[in-house]
């Protein structure tokens, strides 16, 4: 995390340069605190403990894709396949489980395969992203559109276009058990977000990764195992890409290839952005994207529960969106 | 800091000849002036040329001068009119033109449209192509050049798309020429189609403003020249009237005939060549684009000071040595076998560090700390099973932070708060703190105070004295004549001349640098 | 003086068949080429089927859509920049032409125009002027326009009144041409003439290919990306307006993923991803391959022999790119390898 603090100078307290001297990361925590309020006050139910838990269901797997997009954009680049890995992850699923083999139809192997497998492959289709811009210079964007465009029809293929009922029990647990009261998507959301956040700052990887984005011929002159390095964030961005697709799969006990995942990079793009990591890289922040999550997961909420159309509601985001990367450009004039 | 003000007057004022006037420049960046009541004056028809050392601020006056940069204070008059530009197309459009070191042209695009980028000429509002191309080749042809107009500029060769980039600049119509080190990337007989090319603009009554490090070319084509130092013009003088020692002399501040080896540096006196047999050898390595036939070799505990001008391949030299570029011929051997040396992580493994000269592109991660930048290299040394040790860390950056005197509130702030000099110590600590047996440092002083620099030259001593062995590349002559055991010079990518400690003075480097290739003893090894 | 020495180092001048098949890719006839194989296989295995002017022309007119989009792509391209938000626009402007079907062809058609160019408006003024990054520019208006279609059609989609004159937009012909084949005739030539014969596209390439040197001619590239993401956006609305010409309704979910094939085409027609250079024809002669291609993949579906479903047809647009792009990027660092100084 590398939020600085707002310097206030004596009789500085107006809105506006409160405004330009916090940091992003404070102004979108700022904004969720009082829509939260808003919420608390004018929208009925909000202030239950199931909304809350219905809430946190939604957003959790947002933020688990955000976190690995976060390492990403911090690296300088960017995966815009999380939503198409998400799909390929989810068809996986139901595949390997409703297989033939009467192995794997058992509870015991069938079950964690059907979890282990689709992440791999998730991971591994991140490799592929990873390979093709450290190898062929690839632009990440350019790189990661190839499976953006052609990654959901791989999804599809394998599922033949149906959606799949997928009712396991234990396979479920993933999505509605509840350990302790509270869901697991919750938990593993939670783990996800302190794990991540103290590897960016701990270890020598999470350093690396901002190195890159900070100067990557630097880094490279320093020893930093940059090809190296790239590849394993794209298999991160991967891996929690995939896992978050078995999560929508058991949440809905069903996987529709069509809608596993849909939008999911731009959601994920956008909780990076409004919490505060800067698209060019070199500073990054857990936290801040756990915060954007969940300040644009609120901003549909609030849309929706107040019955504002579907589509407002996308039209709105997309705004949102941009007022934050509009906020987040470097100051200019250095001549 | 007062420089030597010259006792010869400027040329004639005289209005009707005078073309360029700027007075009084100040310019100045955060933490560092670079003008400083800097003068130019350029009369119509002359060939003018700049010369100065890294940051005596000539590239920053031409830039002010054709739009890039505002000045902060001064006049500027063109044509016996006060200028103002606020872009580079202004200045263009105003009659000034610049010819970049890049060539910044399209490549893609024809030769004629390069020439005519932006004024395309059009025909019912539709390009005229036919005469795009007719009025490209004419203007070519008035330089003796005949090619194909419709081809795409990256077909040529840099010297033929500088032709094109002086073409454009004549239909523009300018009326001055800047051109910032034309010939840094060409062959003799490339740079002898530019003067022609030169003296025809003059004969065309368009002045040049010439910037070069060569100073032999100067002499064959310019008129005047102007000497700046530490921000400040010190020298304006037709150059029928100074030689090239006087040139350089006062473009390093010395007195001819004074030199003595006082010892302005850090280094203390005594430095004999170290006799043992070399441990790390490059041997004819060509490297495209710079490097042709340079060898080198690298004793345990020596100092062996690489010296040349810009762009003989001091810099391509190193990062060969790094592993950061691969050569194309040639041999390298460390410790008696091949190098396996392939990358710069591998040099760092076998105790090889290498700190850049340009610390902004490939120094500094200017968004990180004093912290990780300084311990960023020695990264996997103060992490077990990749969590770093936070507190081995600290020490690490108290250690170095003390003994190289960096000036900072809190090792927390960024990098890119730090003044130049502090930056350049923490890059420096970045290898220290790696304790390598062979240093290779690429201007290490650059932008460090006096007091600062002989801190430095103190430490890269002492670590010589333990075994260290450095190689120091440098544009400053007492460092290589004080400093080092042992001395290579390159030229144009070669290695010309070894020599021992006591071979060399003062006297023979600057004569060496200032006279060329004609003068330079041939004692070459290779 | 004797004449001006070239270095032909622009493309690798070895002379391996790699290379030489690069460079006729890169210089717009080797996707010729290619398409006149593609089509002489297809006249070889499939026959009369294929070849029959009814094969041909549905094959076209059924790319229209895409050339269109696909045109306007290639100058976006050309100036290094990207346009994600192509197919949602013409999911939004399919619905808005749907929508007031009603009022006539014309009515209707301009309104489908209009909601394009706003949204290109839009995009182009974030970019140009605000300096955003054209993929997450794009990328929200992807969302916005998706909104916005849902929100015109109510979340269905949206018949085109049966009384309207509307659907003579697909159904009309001039001779043997339908009028959206020769919409896209007329659009690449005047998109040609755009590239070739005018200034704002000399500048769009300058741009592309070297930023700086654009700015330091003065060239006014803010005015010129504004445009040609103006361009984008309507070319795409022209696209929806026939999509819902064809099938008589505006659906907000259609042509997802036509990115991809607009993004496709361009690339395989030889124009560089990273800007600066390429050329119309070669957009539509790689529209056309492609559809040639999945035109013949549905005759050798009917053969029975491959059982490739409809989905791997997306795969294989993915599969097209990601071979495209790592051509591109080999050729691109040999040819760059050379010109540092």
């Amino acid at each position: 995390m590398a939020s600085t603090t707002p310097r206030f100078t004596s009789g500085s307290l107006s809105l506006p340069d409160l405004v330009r001297k916090s940091s992003q990361t404070q102004r979108a925590l700022f904004a969720l605190i009082l829509l939260s309020i808003y919420n608390a006050l004018a929208t009925t139910n909000f202030l239950t403990l199931a909304t809350l838990r219905v809430n946190l269901t939604q957003v959790a797997t947002i933020v688990i894709v955000a976190v690995g997009m976060t390492y990403v954009i911090g690296s300088g680049g960017i995966d815009l396949s999380v939503g198409a890995l998400m799909a390929i992850s989810g068809a996986l699923a139901p595949q390997i489980f409703d297989s033939q083999r009467a192995l794997l139809r058992s509870e015991w192997i069938g079950i964690p395969l059907a979890i282990v497998i689709p992440i791999l492959v998730a991971g591994a289709f991140g490799y592929f992203n990873g390979y093709l811009i450290t190898k062929f210079k690839i632009q990440p964007i350019i790189a990661t559109l190839v499976l953006f465009l052609g990654g959901r029809g791989i999804a599809k293929a394998l599922s033949n276009g149906n959606l799949v009922e997928f009712n396991k029990p234990h396979f479920d647990y993933l999505g509605t058990g509840r350990p302790f009261g509270i869901p697991v998507q919750v938990i593993l959301m939670i783990v996800i977000v302190i794990v991540a956040a103290w590897a960016l700052r701990s270890t020598t990887f999470g350093r690396y990764v901002l190195a890159i984005g900070g100067n990557e011929r630097a880094a490279e002159l320093a020893g930093v195992p940059v090809t190296r390095v790239k590849r394993q964030i794209y298999v991160l961005s991967g891996l929690l890409a995939g896992l978050a697709g078995l999560i929508v799969v058991a949440i809905n006990t069903s996987n529709d290839p069509y809608q596993v995942g849909q939008d999911m990079e731009l959601d994920a793009i956008a909780a990076v952005a409004v919490g505060g990591t800067p698209f060019t890289g070199g500073r990054a922040t857990v936290v801040g994207t756990l915060i954007g999550a969940f300040f644009i997961h609120q901003v549909r909420y609030t849309l929706i529960s107040h019955g504002v159309a579907d589509g407002t509601t996308r039209m709105v985001i997309a705004g949102a969106i941009l007022v934050a990367v509009l906020l987040q450009r470097p100051k200019a004039g250095w001549r | 800091m007062g420089g030597i003000v010259s006792e010869q007057s400027p040329p004639q004022l005289d209005s009707p000849s005078v073309l360029l006037e700027m007075r009084d420049i100040v310019k100045a960046f955060p933490g560092v002036v670079a003008l400083n009541h800097a003068r130019l004056t350029v009369m119509k028809g002359e060939v003018h040329a700049i010369v100065g050392q890294n940051g005596a601020g000539k590239s920053t006056l031409t830039k002010i001068l054709n739009g890039a940069y505002r000045r902060d204070s001064g006049t500027i008059m063109f044509e016996g009119r006060e200028v103002d530009f606020s872009t580079p197309h202004q200045a263009q459009v105003g009659g000034i033109s610049t010819i970049f070191q890049e060539i910044n042209l399209v490549p893609f695009r024809s030769v004629a449209e390069n020439i005519f980028m932006g004024r395309e000429p059009r025909r019912f509002g539709l390009i005229d192509w036919p005469r795009m191309n007719r009025e490209s080749r004419d203007i070519l042809a008035r330089f003796g050049i005949k090619l194909d107009v419709k081809q795409p500029l990256l077909n040529l060769n840099v010297a033929l798309q500088q032709m094109v980039a002086i073409a454009r600049a004549v239909s523009f119509g300018a009326k001055l020429v800047i051109m910032d080190e034309p010939t840094s990337s060409l062959d003799e007989r490339e740079v002898e189609t530019l003067f022609d090319a030169i003296r025809q603009l003059k004969a065309s009554g368009v002045s040049v403003i010439y910037i070069s490090h060569r100073l032999d070319e100067l002499h064959q084509v310019g008129d005047s020249i102007t000497i700046m130092r530490d921000g400040h013009t010190i020298e304006e003088i037709l150059l029928a009237d100074i030689s090239k020692l006087e040139i350089v002399a006062k473009m390093l501040g010395k007195n001819i005939g004074e030199l003595s080896r006082e010892g302005t540096t850090g280094f203390s006196e005594s430095k004999t060549a170290i006799e043992t047999p070399p441990f790390y050898v490059a041997s004819h390595v060509e490297a495209d684009p710079v490097l042709s036939d340079a060898s080198i070799e690298l004793r345990k505990g020596e100092i062996l000071g690489l010296s040349g001008l810009l762009g003989s391949g001091r810099t391509e030299l190193a990062r060969v040595l790094f592993g950061a570029d691969k050569p194309d011929k040639g041999s390298l051997s460390l410790d008696g076998n091949p190098s396996p040396i392939a990358s710069p992580r591998d040099a760092i493994r076998e105790g090889i560090g290498y700190c850049s000269e340009d610390r902004k592109a490939e120094g500094i991660v200017p968004e990180m700390s004093v912290r990780e930048n300084l311990t960023l290299a020695a990264l996997p040394t103060l992490a077990k099973n990749g969590i770093i040790d936070p507190d081995e860390q600290a020490k690490i950056v108290d250690r170095f932070v003390e003994l190289l005197s960096i000036k900072t509130s809190d090792v927390e702030q960024p990098i890119s708060q730090l003044s130049g000099g502090n930056q350049q110590k923490v890059l420096l600590a970045r290898w220290l703190c790696l304790n390598p047996r062979l240093l290779l440092l690429d201007e290490p002083t650059r932008g460090i105070d006096v007091g600062a620099k002989a801190e430095i030259h103190h430490l890269i001593e002492t670590l010589a004295d333990e075994g260290m062995s450095v190689l120091m590349i440098t544009s400053e002559i007492e460092e290589i004549v004080e400093g080092s055991n042992r001395v290579t010079v390159l030229r144009d990518g070669r290695t010309v001349a070894e020599f021992d400690r006591d071979q060399i003075d003062q006297d023979t480097i600057i004569a060496a640098m200032a006279e060329g290739h004609d003068s330079l003893p041939e004692t070459v090894e290779v | 003086m004797e004449a001006g020495e070239l270095r032909q180092d622009a493309v690798d001048p070895s002379a391996t068949a790699y290379s030489k098949v690069a460079s006729l890719w890169l210089r717009g006839q080797g996707v010729l080429i290619a398409l006149i194989l593609v089509f002489l296989f297809g006249a070889w295995r499939y026959g009369d089927k294929f070849t029959s002017s009814f094969n041909i022309w549905s094959m076209l007119k059924n790319n229209t859509y895409f050339a269109l989009i696909a045109l306007g792509m290639t100058f976006v391209i050309m100036t290094a920049g990207i346009d994600l938000s192509v197919g949602a626009v013409v999911a939004l402007s399919a619905v808005t032409a749907a929508r007031l079907s009603p009022h006539g062809l014309w009515v209707a058609l301009a309104a489908a125009i209009g909601i394009g160019l706003l949204v290109g408006a839009i995009n182009g003024g974030l970019i140009a002027v605000f300096k955003v990054q054209p993929f997450i520019t794009t990328l929200a208006m992807l969302l916005a326009a998706r909104g916005a279609a849902l929100n015109l059609s109510h979340n269905a989609s949206v018949s085109v009144d049966y009384a309207s004159n509307y659907k003579e937009l697909w159904k009309t012909e001039i001779g043997p041409v339908p009028l959206p084949v020769a919409i896209v005739i007329v659009a690449y030539i005047l998109g040609s003439i755009t590239l070739n014969l005018t200034r704002f596209g000399r500048h769009i390439l300058a741009i592309g290919g070297n930023e700086e040197a654009a700015r330091l001619a003065g060239l006014p590239i803010d005015r010129t990306l504004f445009f040609v993401y103006l361009l984008s956006g309507g070319l795409a609305g022209l696209a929806g307006a026939l999509l819902a010409a064809q099938g008589n309704t505006g659906s907000p979910i259609a042509a997802v993923g036509w990115e991809l094939t607009a993004i496709a085409a361009v690339v395989v027609g030889g124009t560089l991803l990273t800007g600066g250079r390429g050329s119309v024809w070669t957009t539509l002669v790689g529209v056309v391959l492609l559809g040639l291609i999945f035109n013949e993949l549905n005759f050798e579906r009917g053969k029975g022999i491959f059982d490739l479903t409809q989905y791997w047809e997306e795969v294989i647009r993915g599969l097209f790119l990601l071979i495209v792009i790592i051509l591109q990027a080999r050729l691109t660092s040999t040819a760059r390898v050379t010109r540092t100084m």
